[in-house]
């Protein structure tokens, strides 16, 4: 699998991570040694293999519907970059 | 009490000490708090240093010993990774992303150790988000050997390892997604122990990968191994993958005879790309253990080249999910003057990780992408269930699995150059155990070139009682564990 950097471009869109010009042919280098140490995986006979998502294959618990959480918000607010009225500000996304 | 040598104490030591009243949580307290104010300036192992509230927690501690009534740990002082969250002090899980992070509340594993009474000196040094196997990619700065430090301490945590080796605590608390807790542990020649998953509660504990991440213990005993996850484990609602089984107490079985133990050697961890030295100090240990009555066992694990790349491929891959929720909106970093919601994110995301936290981000968002899921990511957690079954046969015929904790001692900073893969290859005895939920602990066993070597014990899923009890008994019988490098006096002793 070859990766070039027009799949950079698109992998830093998708990651919301931009990519500095003067170090993209380095990062697309160092993403392709680690794509090609991955491929090492295609050689591996997994033919009937059932994917393993958890080490004991445990499944998620359930607990009552109870209300357990009191309310943070001042404190999680106090550490934000911007808050305004109990509200997280971000740049303005609708005109 | 003789202030030098408070620091060559044992937490075991320590407790026996606090409880005799040959000195006082605030006595040895400050005894560390101007160690690490005088001596981590030649280490790095700590990011933030707790001075106020570590002595206040101290005279608590002292005033409720006096009470009679003590928990476990009381006045006892250690660390914490800097991936746990504590409440009212910066966690930065070694990022700029989070330099100006200061939680809300503690991760549990803060919260048990606070319960039992422990002081906390501060906070240590890691890898940015725990991704590296040398320390250099922390933003705060490499943390340095204390055996050599030209010599990198092994990573992710680097910061606990090397505070240890270089007594600035007597314990610290330590994660491990592919080898963070083993392979600094062996580097800078101390214990550390990685559970089973699930064992110890995630919550409070900054997600890498969440499905390989296990927080644990670092001292330089198994027995002070043994007393800390005593502490650490526990079942907890809020970590939905935590494992409602009861904690036994740790310490029961350290004192057990060796004899009769079945040792699983695997052919493949001694095969080509092992350090000459390294091997021999791992086949000494294991003559040692035979003396003691253990049996060796050849074993396989045939699908232990595959861990590595199944790593690569899940490890990103959660982290691309987990590491999303830094975005500048609600804590951490943000850009100046975003012209866009776009641009705060590509920005904020850009300035706030570092070069191998973005790599594997980008790897991740890779393997996870339309037409690639099947084939990189299906195929590695085919490839995972292989490797759980390696062990699982294994365990059919033996009680551990041991063989060396890495390749080789302590390298110098930088010389992994600039492949990425490089350095992966380093966790290549400690990663398929993550991918298989198993536990694995490293126990000093030797030198090379006056470099310490780690002996990796692999256990059956919560069998840590056994791995403590082989590595007591190993302790018991060689003096490795008790070496400490040099220049660790305060200049005024000297």
């Amino acid at each position: 699998m070859t990766i070039e950097r027009a799949d950079i471009e698109k992998l830093a869109e998708l990651a919301r991570i931009e990519i500095n010009e003067a170090t993209i042919a380095e990062t697309t280098q160092s993403i392709a040694d680690v794509l090609a140490l991955v491929d090492q995986l295609q050689a591996a006979d997994t033919e009937g293999v059932e994917p393993m998502a958890h080490p004991t294959d445990a499944i998620q618990r359930l607990r009552a519907d109870e209300v357990t959480e009191i309310n943070h918000r001042e404190e999680f607010q106090a550490i934000a970059p911007a808050t305004e009225a109990g509200l997280y500000l971000v740049p303005k996304v609708i005109d | 009490m003789n202030d030098s040598i408070m620091h060559n104490k044992t937490i075991a030591e320590i407790i026996a000490g606090l409880e005799a009243g040959e000195f006082t949580s605030v006595e040895i307290t400050q005894h560390y708090l101007k160690r690490i104010k005088q001596l981590d300036r030649k280490y790095n192992s700590y990011i933030t240093v707790n001075e106020t509230s570590a002595l206040a927690q101290a005279e608590a501690a002292d005033q409720r010993r006096a009470k009679g009534n003590a928990p476990a740990f009381c006045g006892v002082p250690i660390a914490h990774k800097d991936i746990f969250c504590t409440n009212g002090i910066r966690t930065s899980c070694g990022s700029k992303m989070l330099d100006n992070f200061v939680p809300p509340y503690d991760a549990t594993v803060v919260e048990n150790f606070a319960n039992a009474g422990a002081v906390v000196l501060g906070k240590t040094n890691m890898d940015e988000f725990a991704m590296g196997s040398s320390n250099e990619t922390s933003f705060y700065g490499p943390v340095k050997n204390p055996w050599n430090i030209n010599t990198v301490p092994g990573g992710s945590s680097g910061g606990s390892a090397a505070a240890i080796a270089a007594h600035l605590a007597p314990g610290a608390t330590a994660t491990d997604t592919g080898g963070s807790i083993r392979q600094p542990a062996a580097l800078c020649g101390i214990t550390g122990l990685k559970p089973t998953y699930g064992r110890v509660s995630r919550w409070g504990m900054i997600a890498f990968a969440s499905s390989l991440d296990q927080g644990g213990p670092m001292a330089r005993t198994a027995e002070d191994c043994a007393l800390m996850l005593n502490v650490m484990a526990s079942f907890d609602p809020k970590d939905s993958t935590s494992i409602d089984r009861e904690v036994p107490d740790y310490t029961t079985n350290l004192n057990q005879s060796l004899n009769g133990l079945k040792i699983g050697i695997p052919r493949e961890y001694f095969e080509e790309g092992l350090n000459p030295g390294t091997e021999q100090a791992v086949k000494n240990a294991l003559a040692e253990l035979e003396k003691q009555g253990a049996t060796l066992v050849s074993i396989s694990l045939p699908h232990t080249k595959l861990a590595v790349p199944a790593y690569y491929v899940i490890a990103p891959a959660e982290a691309s999910a987990n590491l999303s929720r830094f975005d500048g909106v609600r804590y951490g970093h943000r850009c100046e003057d975003p012209k866009d919601l776009r641009d705060m994110y590509m920005r904020t995301r850009a300035e706030g990780f570092g070069e191998e936290v973005k790599r594997r981000i980008l790897v991740g968002a890779y393997c996870l992408s339309a037409g690639y899921y099947d084939a990189y990511y299906r195929k590695a957690q085919q490839v995972r269930r292989l490797i759980k079954q390696d062990f699982v046969d294994a365990f059919e015929k033996v009680d551990v699995i041991m063989g060396p904790t890495s390749p080789s001692p302590a390298f110098e900073f930088g010389s992994k150059g600039s492949d990425p893969v490089a350095m992966y290859l380093e966790d290549i005895y400690t990663i398929a155990t993550n991918l298989a939920g198993l536990p694995g602990m490293s126990a000093p066993c030797g030198f090379v070139d006056n470099k310490p070597v780690g002996l990796q014990i692999i256990g059956n899923y919560f069998d840590e009682s056994r791995m403590l009890n082989v590595a007591h008994q190993f302790q018991l019988a060689t003096g490795w564990h008790k070496r400490s490098p040099e220049g660790l006096e305060l200049e005024e002793a000297k």
